[in-house]
């Protein structure tokens, strides 16, 4: 575990075996947890799929927000443009196999993303938080007017996606979709791995940190963050078209403004700026959630907000980020 | 020998208020020029015009001959006109190795690059290497930039600024802000500067001015007024004038 909070270890041999270890030990984790998910809860199965689903939006966020310093909450506009263009290829165009429909979730998200981005980054600070707010507003408007396309407020139903590859059937328990989620999921966190510790990456953080020492660079600030948006919304593609194809049916509540808000709020508790930060909150979000939920119908929200109190209070940066920062200052007092 | 950096006519004016007022000068490679002057000078107005950050209402800058005037700071950058800042600006939880290797992968275009750690390309990290000894930075190449001192910082910025393989570099006050007892080496660097780099080093500091300098332009009220050998800039009587006011005089009268 040690090793796996060292992400932030740079140059020389040692931190780059230890880099590579701890990729491998992250993805391990998350095979672990998948499988164990698997079997404990085979009830649960689409609750499961449901938190990969929101797990892929929470990623695509902390790419804009926790690496580029993008202040948004409208990120779930590109998570629902996914999901109904995947939904509506295979409802209005015949495209009902799994992949292709996911294909065209990838695509509709990277173009929402472009489009998100070419107006977020129009501004700073909270104009460019009203812009994300105004577009995943206008989003959700678009999809409730277009009703003969979308469905409207009832929703984007009968879906009905081919066995996946032909031969696995999305049966009634979840089975197929959850698998199809954890690979996806698995296939995405790889990909996302090597692109942040890429010059790439670090060009993103550093713009985080400061754009004017960036520039001072020679580099170009607009330039690298729309790159960077075009790949959160491919992500958040794949999150919004996994949820059409698993629940078979999207919502508007896919395009909210409320999604945006919890997809931030699942984030800053795991810690941005950290894909396992990401992950982690997500899951502790969504399974807290289900759980109090479940235990106190009445107080739960109470609840959820009194743990957002304590969190943000006591880890403010979140619980992986602050896990890792303790584990560091260990490691650094025993040297 | 042709200059590298050529300012012509330059004027800016905010308001009524001529900042910088037809300032002319050119730079030749391998210079050593001083930029001094009192409190609103137009120091500051003069290195935001060259760099970029300011539009001139008229005049010209030229870098190697070509005209930049209409470009964006960004791309004067990739042409080889890098500036350092007054007060260090770097990422605080990035290390020294980080800094300069994403400036010299973004000086060669390979900064978008999404594959790969800088530290697997044999290049980036041997350049890398070289630029932090050069500094006497080595030893903290894998420290957050957090954890080491501000004199070091400050030679930092001086490793970005090289990385990036500038024909002329502009020095905002290299040594603002740093200890006396870390000065030395900061100077020592300068003095290590590429021998045909064209430098313009904004400062206040005089002993250093003196040390590093081999020719001195005096700004005052947006104009120049002197752009000679340091030498004689103290003996200027305009110079004298600009920097104490009436008061020059005070002695030769009573």
């Amino acid at each position: 575990m040690a090793a796996l909070m060292n992400e932030n270890a740079i140059a020389g041999k040692p931190a780059r075996v230890r880099l590579a270890g701890s990729d491998l030990l992250g993805v391990a984790i998350v095979i672990a947890a998948a499988i164990a998910g698997y079997f404990l809860f085979p009830n649960n199965l689409a609750l499961l799929t449901r938190i990969i689903s929101i797990a892929l939006l929470v990623l695509s966020l902390d790419l804009v927000t926790g690496y580029c310093g993008v202040a948004t909450l409208g990120h779930a506009a590109l998570y629902g443009a996914g999901a109904y263009a995947a939904g509506m290829a295979a409802v209005h165009f015949g495209i009902t196999d799994p992949l292709a429909m996911m294909a065209v979730g990838i695509l509709a998200g990277t173009a929402a993303g472009l489009l998100s981005g070419v107006i977020v980054l129009r501004a700073h600070g909270l104009p460019q938080l009203v812009l994300s707010i105004a577009i995943v507003h206008l989003f959700h408007e678009a999809a409730n007017k277009a009703s003969s396309w979308t469905g409207g407020s009832d929703g984007l139903a009968s879906i009905a996606p081919d066995p996946l590859l032909g031969l696995f059937e999305f049966d009634l328990w979840s089975r197929t979709a959850y698998v199809f989620g954890v690979v996806l999921l698995l296939v995405v966190l790889i990909v996302l791995r090597l692109v942040v510790r890429s010059p790439f990456g670090m060009l993103c953080r550093g713009i985080k940190e400061d754009p004017i020492r960036i520039r001072a660079m020679g580099a170009s600030v607009h330039g690298t963050i729309m790159r960077m948006y075009a790949i959160s919304g491919a992500v958040a593609g794949v999150g919004g078209a996994l949820n059409a194809i698993s629940t078979q049916v999207v919502g508007l509540d896919s395009l909210s403004f409320t999604l945006s808000a919890e997809a931030l709020v699942m984030l800053v508790l795991g810690g941005t700026g950290s894909l396992y930060g990401a992950l982690i909150g997500t899951v502790s979000f969504l399974w807290f959630e289900d759980i109090v939920s479940a235990a106190n119908p009445f107080h739960w929200l109470t609840i959820v907000g009194a743990l957002l109190i304590l969190v943000v209070l006591f880890a403010p940066r979140g619980l992986y980020g602050t896990a890792s920062a303790f584990l560091e200052r260990r490691q650094e007092a025993r040297r | 020998m042709t200059s590298i950096l050529e300012v012509c006519n330059l004027k800016k004016a905010f308001g009524g208020l001529a900042v910088t007022n037809n300032v002319s000068l050119s730079l030749n490679p391998g210079d050593r020029v001083a930029l001094i002057g009192p409190n609103g000078a137009g120091k500051t107005t003069f290195v935001n015009l060259v760099t970029g950050n300011l539009r001139p209402d008229s005049g010209m800058v030229r870098l190697g001959g070509e005209t930049i005037t209409g470009l964006n700071p960004m791309r004067r950058v990739r042409k080889g006109l890098v500036r350092s800042f007054q007060v260090t600006r770097l990422f605080q939880d990035m290390t020294p190795a980080e800094h300069v290797a994403l400036a010299i992968l973004q000086r060669d275009g390979r900064s978008t690059q999404m594959l790969g750690h800088f530290s697997h390309m044999p290049d980036v990290t041997a350049e890398t290497g070289e630029l932090l000894s050069k500094l006497g930075l080595h030893d903290f190449a894998s420290s957050k930039v957090s954890r080491i001192a501000y004199g070091q910082q400050r030679l930092l910025e001086i490793a970005i600024a090289l990385a990036l393989r500038p024909k002329v570099l502009l020095l905002d006050e290299p040594a603002a802000g740093v200890p006396q007892s870390d000065t030395g080496r900061i100077e020592q660097a300068l003095a290590e500067l590429p021998a045909d780099l064209a430098v313009l080093m904004i400062e206040h500091d005089m002993d250093l001015v003196f040390r590093f300098a081999r020719r001195v332009i005096v700004l005052a009220a947006g104009e120049i007024i002197f752009d000679g050998s340091p030498a004689e800039v103290t003996k200027d009587a305009r110079v004298r004038e600009a920097y104490l006011g009436s008061y020059a005089y005070v002695s030769s009268v009573a």
